[in-house]
């Protein structure tokens, strides 16, 4: 059973008011989001002993803090639609995947995939972000304080990929209209992705999105990264290469 | 999928503790291969000891009793060799005061029909079908010492399930190899090794990445340098875990399709398939935890 603090029968503004702690040390995963599921906005939830348990605090619906102490396995905080979901440690791999909206921030590193096909919301990872960072992206924001992995932002469709280290091999490969700013060195970059000039309106997004990551970054010293289009048209002189 | 757990003590005083370190890290990972597994041991008392080779054999049963295959090899062997049998779980381990080659061919000889899956003078190597805490528990694994482990739980793909498919494969004195993914050439790549001579126990393409290595050693080549140039042979998406008498080491392909995770401190190094197999280490909390970069090899030696 979930260990609960709240006092019994609590009505649901004393709810909001209280702080609940799971501690998954002596009590199932499944039944930590059973709870959050059923839990109401305000409320703040601390878990602790996560052991680097999978699938964490996955599909949130309300508008609830959760600090989760330690590090977290596979697929934590996925489709992640509302409130705010914080790893004070790393996170496996597949970390916020098809987030819609809210926050996901990992105080250490994040594994493969992270906020892969990610609708919307901001996923912050102050640490490093292994390789596939944002596949396939589809409005989410990211913010990296480290290095990202090779074949981030591949057939990235919408939203933004901040990395305030440096970038891997094949960076934005297949890329159509996400945007892409990079402070460090870039290994390769993928097909169809470009360096484009920032440009006021560049600064001023770069900006705010380092600001919302909690980041004293100067947007000045970033690139930026994007799609070329050319993959977007049938070239018809491909045609006899089939 | 497939799961990796693998221990190396820097500290001699934790080896007493390498059984229930290696058995709480495999605990984690069943889940990602609960078809068989098999473990690797490296200087666990009662199993090898100093100045003696030790074979470990498939199975339990070899066809005729113990002391009567003691008794073959004792002819076989010189006097001083003090051949000794014992089965540990599913694993029968034959022991000799004599250099493995020797007592290879004094094993082929005394059970032609064995199966002879691991060697050296340190390590001891045990494999089986079924659940894998099941055959840790049935080889005795919470209880062993030693100075590193290496455990693998298997989810068969591109060979039968079967104890013989099962990794770790030692193919040479104290080698081990285990693997998570899978090589799309192996069948070239066993082809070309058959024709330099190297003879193979399975169909499993784990053995051609671990004969392959062996055969790298053999010709000079240093740990690093053979994983490097198994890179460039094998195809395919894979995480590795070698070791050696002395030395453990980690590969993960240009892809890195397969998850690892190290954790390193003063007292050990640890690789596992995923973090919650190295949440219960001792002093995990200030580790220093990482994911192997993708074609670099990692090595460490005690």
């Amino acid at each position: 059973m979930v260990t609960l603090t709240a006092p019994e029968a609590p009505t649901l503004g004393a709810l909001a008011e209280t702080a609940m702690a799971v501690d998954l040390a002596g009590s199932p995963v499944r039944e930590l989001n059973q709870a959050l599921h059923v839990a109401v906005d305000g409320q703040s939830w601390t878990v602790t002993s996560p052991g680097g348990k999978h699938s964490l605090a996955v599909g949130i619906t309300a508008d609830i803090q959760v600090t989760i102490q330690g590090h977290a396995g596979y697929y934590a905080a996925g489709m992640h639609q509302k409130g705010d979901v914080t790893i004070n440690g790393n996170a496996g791999v597949g970390l916020a995947e098809n987030i819609m909206s809210g926050r996901v921030h990992v105080t250490g590193d994040a594994s493969q995939s992270a906020a892969a096909t990610g609708h919307g919301g901001l996923v912050v990872i102050d640490g490093n972000a292994s390789a596939r960072c944002g596949i396939s992206m589809k409005g989410v924001d990211i913010v990296v304080g480290g290095n990202i992995g090779h074949m981030s932002a591949f057939m990235a469709q919408a939203g933004r990929l901040v990395v305030c280290g440096d970038a891997g091999e094949a960076l934005g490969d297949s890329i159509y209209e996400a945007r892409i700013y990079v402070k460090g060195t870039v290994a390769s970059l993928g097909a169809d992705c470009v360096e484009k000039p920032l440009r006021d309106e560049h600064l001023a997004e770069l900006g705010e999105l380092l600001a919302a990551a909690g980041r004293t970054e100067n947007p000045a010293d970033f690139k930026r990264y994007g799609s070329a289009r050319n993959l977007y048209h049938f070239n018809v002189d491909n045609s006899t290469a089939y | 999928m497939c799961g990796i757990a693998a221990l190396q003590l820097r500290n001699p005083l934790l080896h007493p503790r390498m059984g229930s370190l290696l058995s709480s890290m495999l605990c984690q990972i069943v889940d990602r291969g609960p078809d068989s597994a098999g473990l690797a041991v490296y200087n666990t008392p009662g199993l090898v000891s100093p100045g003696t080779s030790t074979l470990s054999l498939l199975g339990r049963d070899q066809g005729i009793p113990l002391d009567a295959i003691t008794r073959e090899l004792e002819k076989l062997l010189p006097a001083s060799a003090a051949a000794a049998v014992q089965v540990v779980g599913d694993t029968t381990l034959v022991s000799a005061a004599v250099g493995t080659d020797l007592l290879v061919k004094a094993v082929s000889e005394t059970l032609p029909g064995s199966t002879i899956i691991g060697r050296g003078e340190h390590v001891a190597v045990m494999k089986s079908v079924g659940h894998p805490m099941e055959i840790a528990a049935e080889h005795g694994l919470e209880a062993m010492a030693g100075s590193q482990g290496l455990s693998h739980t298997r989810m068969a793909t591109e060979s039968a399930v079967t104890a013989g498919g099962s990794h770790p494969f030692s193919v040479a004195d104290d080698l081990c190899l285990v693997h998570n993914g899978s090589f799309s050439n192996h069948a070239t790549v066993r082809r070309d090794l058959k024709r330099e001579g190297v003879v193979f126990d399975s169909e499993n393409d784990t053995e051609v990445g671990a004969r392959y290595v062996a055969s790298r050693l053999q010709q000079g080549d240093t740990l690093e340098e053979a994983l490097v140039n198994l890179g460039k042979v094998l195809d395919g998406f894979y995480t590795l875990v070698v070791t050696t008498a002395d030395s453990m080491a980690v590969v993960r392909d240009l892809i890195a399709c397969k998850p690892a995770i190290i954790a390193e401190t003063d007292d050990y190094v640890a690789m596992a398939s995923e973090y919650r197999a190295l949440a219960a280490l001792p002093g995990i909390e200030n580790a220093r935890i990482f994911e192997p970069e993708p074609g670099k090899v990692y090595t460490w030696s005690l």
